[in-house]
């Protein structure tokens, strides 16, 4: 009876679903959460009140949030959809945050202090139009005026109490296009300012409180506009004509339309195509025009001077109103490492109410927007505070001639990650500041020991988890046994370089990219350039950046390698060929560089590093390197080998022709692609078997030269529900890239995308939506090789006689099987990516991005195809969960537990040196990372093993034993002398 | 004394022969004393040849009990199964000593010894078996060897935007 119970609870601990989950004192110890906006498009200071002073902004990564203006820290924020960008942000009745969005089709309001929504209308539209927001400035609490939200070609009155809509107007007319929306101060007269075809400025004059169209006025320019406006005060505004060489004035109030052309070249000498820019100027526009900015005043009648003129590297605010009727506004421009910041009235300009010149610590490029405000100093006198937004994306608030606070919010828009080491721990580096001594050690084990024991005073308990979090020098440089520390390197989309602390998520070092051919490449992906572990010590790791000048695919690209340990841009070059696809060799040279190829829009690549070394290790695989382009417009896959060295005069011996050797042509009638995916070429696989419950070998098809490719009909391409069951179908293919032989096809019908997949080892595990049944769909393939089953003769194997690790070539025809099921999955899911281990023996988990920004991990034990709803003694043995319908979510292994990704965008691991633990790092708006060991820290004792415990335990023993021995020795001799 | 007899005329004077003698059953004939029976230590040493016997059937009992999984249980009482008969071989010329005598039949009762102890073992590697530790499946000798490399490599896909 006992031996059966036992069996029963064996059977029960191998086959219970290990749960991991984080205990509420381990937050925190493995994982760290940063919280970001994105860049910055508008920004509003709340500052009038006593209290809290506080910044609105609305970023490009559709945030709207409240930044503390003091230290810079998030009040709250929220973070809209993706297609729901926004338009405007401002404070209405003084304690609520409008903001307008999705086209001019959202407006919503927050309350202010805490951001919790208080109404959401969301507003008829009809075309794409422009969209403006206009919230009156309420002087006068008491009076009503009504929100004006132009957008999707209607006028719409909204009241900032409740959100009601007042009124609407349309103004859907053909070819009419509204420009600006204007409504004086104190003055129930609304007055819409459109083109129409633009060649024609009308003028509607709307009554505010009931919406009626109470005059029209309009009257043709013969010039035509070119649709850049500038509103410089309440009855004028100044338009570029289509030739964008004459400044028109159009002054509407009374009696008419009146026009009042300037030409730019009577203002400047030598002036190309003009461009208005944005800001807010009273009686007063900025106009970019050969290379400089000028500053035009706009005079009663309509009248153009020109004021002054500025290089075209300076950023300017709106205009702000300040004491007496006067208006200031702020200019930035950079010069070296410093930002020099001047305030000036707009009515004189050389009244410079601040010069201040502030020393820039590290390189953030221009600065893009400046956003002022005024606080009254304690001698009456004006002070000025400006929120500026760098190259970098980086948010800074500048004060009496310092930086009070800075945000890196270019990491909210990472577009790329890889991974590096720290340096080894060399013997000069001081290790003793960071390692206790002795006595704080045992002072630790001691404290540990009492919490452990139960022991331990609430004030213990709080040093013991103060201890932990920053314990054993977590955020150290160096590089650790484990390999738990190490960077994240992240591309971010301004072409900035963050390399991140797994330890603690600080900062390293960042470098923003440089070419010598244009001013700030955008980079696109991010490489091991090199990685030096067995030759080559003593070179410094790097990576390599590939960008472009400019957002056309056939810009020159540019790659800059940056050294890991340093941060330093060891060396940038313009290529002078444009960048379509990059392609890492698995080979590298005698310093470790890796070789890449790199192809271009003639059909040309290119090989990197330009050595002679890497041109003959190239050679000799020359014939083993094959290429494939995805055209996912035409439906076509084409492989391709390469051929021979490039026969134009321009090109040299590094560049190479390709020729093709086969496509893979869907039908574009029923097949559109929307997803491809191999395998990470960097992943390792231990075995090539797998071993089934009878002992029986399953030979894995590992290859790294598998596409999967999920295609579905061309209408089920939208969005979910946007077609019926019968009229879509998913279909999805294994082909080898090396032959363009299609391996697996798979269809699925009445199944839709979007599909996120996962491909490691020799299994895709995809995610998709069935129409059907209404419901999220996850499915497993696992495909096996057929042609290596033969392999069963023990003694062969034990003799060595098999050709199992032979080298094998796509070429000898593949016979293999595929595996799969299906399961519903109550999600949808943003991204899926999967644990990769230094050597491939731990087990795997699925890491699934969410929608609701949350990662969870689900073993691939729960979607492994040998699951059956009944399986036999052996197979719950060995740890085959019964089939069911749809796969669990356990809320216990949200790895992010209560925290969110905000804007999730993509999920990376990277082992550690430790078999067992894997480093999973998060990015979108947020950034998270933590470590996960799949099947639990087999190989290492945890942190909160109780070292001290152990010694105590040793130490008596060995008192024991002597003291036993010596009482034995006492009791013989007294025997003996009985 | 014929023997001491024989040296004394080479020159020594007399000799005591102190060397047991009695393995030697032609050099003498001394009669057992009386009451004293030969039979008494063969039929012990056939006792414990035939002692493990009982030792493999409580194994069998035992290895029955423990079940077909591995678990400590199991792997005590196998490794217990598979030491018992290996120590046992061993140490027969040990075992054996107390019956050494030149009147006792002792090979059979070795033998008899031997065969069971080797039933024993077999016991134990059988039981090795069922458990799965033995090597005898392609499994065993597959599972750690790496997928092989392949010859050709190749990259690419969709075009940089």
């Amino acid at each position: 009876m006992a031996i059966r119970f036992y069996l029963i609870l064996v059977v029960f601990l191998l086959s219970a679903i290990v749960s991991f989950s984080l205990y509420e004192d381990q937050v925190g110890l493995m994982d760290w959460h940063q919280r970001y906006i994105g860049k910055v498009k508008h920004a509003v200071f709340h500052t009038q009140k006593t209290g809290r002073k506080r910044v609105i902004v609305s970023t490009e990564e559709n945030v709207v949030a409240s930044l503390d203006l003091r230290h810079g820290e998030i009040f709250w924020r929220h973070v809209l959809g993706t297609n729901d960008a926004i338009d405007g942000v401002d404070i209405a009745l003084g304690k609520y945050v409008i903001t307008l969005s999705s086209e001019g089709s959202l407006l919503r309001a927050w309350n202010l202090p805490d951001g919790q929504m208080v109404w959401e209308t969301s507003l008829h539209s009809a075309q794409h139009s422009k969209s403006l927001l206009s919230v009156p400035i309420n002087l006068k609490v008491d009076k009503d005026y009504p929100i004006l939200v132009f957008g999707g070609g209607y006028l719409h009155a909204v009241s900032p109490i409740d959100g009601e809509v007042l009124w609407k107007k349309d103004f859907t007319a053909e070819g009419f296009e509204v420009q600006r929306v204007l409504q004086p101060l104190e003055s129930s007269i609304i007055y819409v300012l459109g083109f129409l075809h633009s060649s024609e400025a009308v003028v509607y004059q709307i009554d505010s409180k009931s919406g009626d169209v109470v005059a029209e006025k309009s009257m043709a320019f013969p010039g035509g506009f070119s649709g850049e406006i500038s509103s410089v005060s309440n009855d004028k505004v100044v338009v570029l004509d289509s030739t964008r060489s004459i400044l028109v004035a159009i002054s509407f109030v009374d009696g008419g339309i009146s026009f009042q052309k300037t030409h730019i070249s009577d203002l400047v000498e030598d002036s190309g195509k003009a461009e208005i820019l944005s800001p807010l100027l009273s009686n007063m526009l900025a106009v970019k025009v050969n290379k400089r900015t000028i500053f035009v005043r706009v005079g009663g009648e309509g009248k153009l001077e020109l004021v002054d003129s500025l290089s075209d590297e300076t950023a300017m605010s709106d205009s702000l109103p300040v004491a007496d009727d006067q208006v200031a506004f702020a200019s930035v421009h950079h010069e070296g490492s410093k930002i020099h910041l001047m305030v000036k009235l707009v009515d004189d300009l050389d009244t410079v109410l601040l010069r201040e010149s502030i020393q820039m610590d590290q390189h953030r490029g221009r600065v893009h927007k400046v956003f002022i405000n005024n606080y009254i100093k304690t001698d009456r006198s004006n002070g000025f505070r400006a929120l500026i937004v760098m190259e970098d994306h980086s948010l800074l608030l500048l004060q009496q001639g310092a930086i009070v606070w800075s945000r890196e919010e270019g990491l909210a828009s990472v577009t790329d990650v890889t991974t590096a080491e720290l340096p080894v721990e060399k013997d000069g580096v001081s290790v003793a500041q960071v390692e206790h001594t002795l006595v704080d050690w045992l002072k630790g084990h001691v404290l540990k020991l009492k919490g452990s024991l139960l022991l331990a005073s609430p004030e213990d308990v709080v040093a013991i988890q103060e201890m932990r979090m920053k314990s054993s020098g977590r955020s150290k440089l160096t590089r650790d046994h484990n390999g738990f520390r190490k960077l994240f390197i992240a591309l971010t989309r301004a072409g900035k370089l963050f390399a991140l602390h797994t330890g603690d998520g600080s900062i390293v070092w960042s470098v923003l990219l440089n070419s010598p051919a244009c001013a700030r490449p955008s980079g696109i992906s991010l490489y091991q350039w090199q990685v030096p572990h067995h030759h080559a010590m003593d070179e410094n790791p790097s990576v390599l950046v590939v960008g472009r000048c400019g957002s056309d695919s056939s810009a020159p690209g540019v790659l800059s390698f940056v050294d890991v340990y340093t941060g330093k841009e060891i060396s940038s070059s313009d290529i002078g060929h444009s960048v379509v696809q990059v392609m890492p060799l698995p080979f590298t040279d005698s310093t470790e560089q890796r070789l890449h190829l790199i192809a271009d829009t003639n059909g040309h690549v290119h090989l990197y590093p330009k050595t002679s070394e890497a041109l003959s290790i190239f050679q000799r695989e020359f014939q083993n390197v094959y290429w494939y382009n995805v055209e996912a417009d035409n439906g076509i896959i084409r492989g391709q080998g390469m051929k021979s060295t490039c026969s134009d005069e321009t090109a040299d011996e590094y560049c190479f022709t390709t020729r093709e050797l086969w496509t893979v042509v869907f039908p574009s009638e029923s097949e559109k692609i929307i997803s491809t995916l191999t395998r990470k070429p960097n992943e390792v696989v231990h075995t090539q078997a797998k071993v089934s419950t009878d002992q029986d070998v399953l030979y894995k098809y590992v290859s790294r030269n598998l596409l999967f490719v999920a295609t579905v009909s061309p209408k089920g391409a939208g969005e979910i529900g946007s077609v019926t069951p019968e009229e879509s179908a998913l279909v999805v293919y294994l082909i080898d890239t090396i032959t363009g032989r299609i391996l697996h096809r798979l269809s699925h019908q009445g199944c839709q995308g979007p599909v996120h997949a996962v491909f490691s080892e020799n299994w895709v595990v995809y995610h998709y939506f069935n129409l059907r049944a209404h419901k999220y769909e996850v499915t497993v393939v696992e495909i096996y090789d057929q042609s290596r089953a033969e392999n069963k003769n023990v003694w062969k194997l034990v003799l060595g006689k098999h050709n199992l690790t032979a080298p094998i070539s796509s070429y000898s025809r593949p016979e293999m099987f595929t595996k799969s099921q299906s399961y519903f999955f109550p999600q949808s899911v943003k991204t899926i990516a999967v644990t990769s281990t230094a050597k491939g023996i731990t087990s795997k988990q699925l890491l699934i991005g969410t929608i609701g920004d949350q990662i969870l991990a689900l073993d691939k034990r729960f979607v492994d195809p040998r699951r059956t709803l009944n399986p036999s003694q052996a197979e719950k043995e060995e740890g085959i969960i019964p089939l069911t319908d749809s796969l669990p979510i356990i809320p216990q292994s949200y790895i992010t537990h209560a925290l969110k990704v905000e804007g999730l965008r993509g999920i990376v691991t990277a082992p550690a040196k430790l078999e067992s633990t894997t480093h999973v790092f998060a990015y979108g708006v947020d950034l998270f990372y933590t470590r996960l060991a799949p099947s639990k820290t087999y190989d290492s004792l945890t942190d909160d093993f109780s070292y001290a415990l152990l010694l105590i335990t040793i130490v008596a023993l060995v008192a024991a034993i002597y003291i036993t021995w010596v009482l034995s020795e006492k009791k013989e001799l007294s025997e003996k002398w009985r | 004394m014929d023997k001491g007899k024989a040296v004394m005329g080479t020159g020594r004077r007399w000799a005591v022969d102190f060397s047991d003698q009695s393995t030697v059953p032609s050099s003498r004939d001394i009669l057992d004393p009386p009451g004293f029976s030969r039979a008494s230590p063969e039929q012990k040493a056939w006792e414990v040849a035939q002692s493990p016997f009982k030792n493999l059937m409580m194994m069998g009992f035992m290895m029955w009990m423990a079940g077909n999984t591995v678990h400590l249980f199991s792997i005590g009482i196998t490794f217990s199964a598979l030491w018992q008969p290996l120590s046992a071989l061993q140490s027969v010329g040990k075992i054996f000593e107390p019956f050494k005598d030149n009147k006792v039949e002792l090979l059979m009762p070795k033998l008899v010894f031997l065969a069971l102890n080797l039933g024993g073992l077999a016991l134990g590697i059988w039981k090795l078996n069922t458990l799965g530790l033995l090597p005898t499946h392609a499994s065993d000798w597959v599972s750690s060897l790496p997928p092989p490399q392949e010859v050709e490599h190749s990259g690419g896909g969709f075009a940089f935007h």
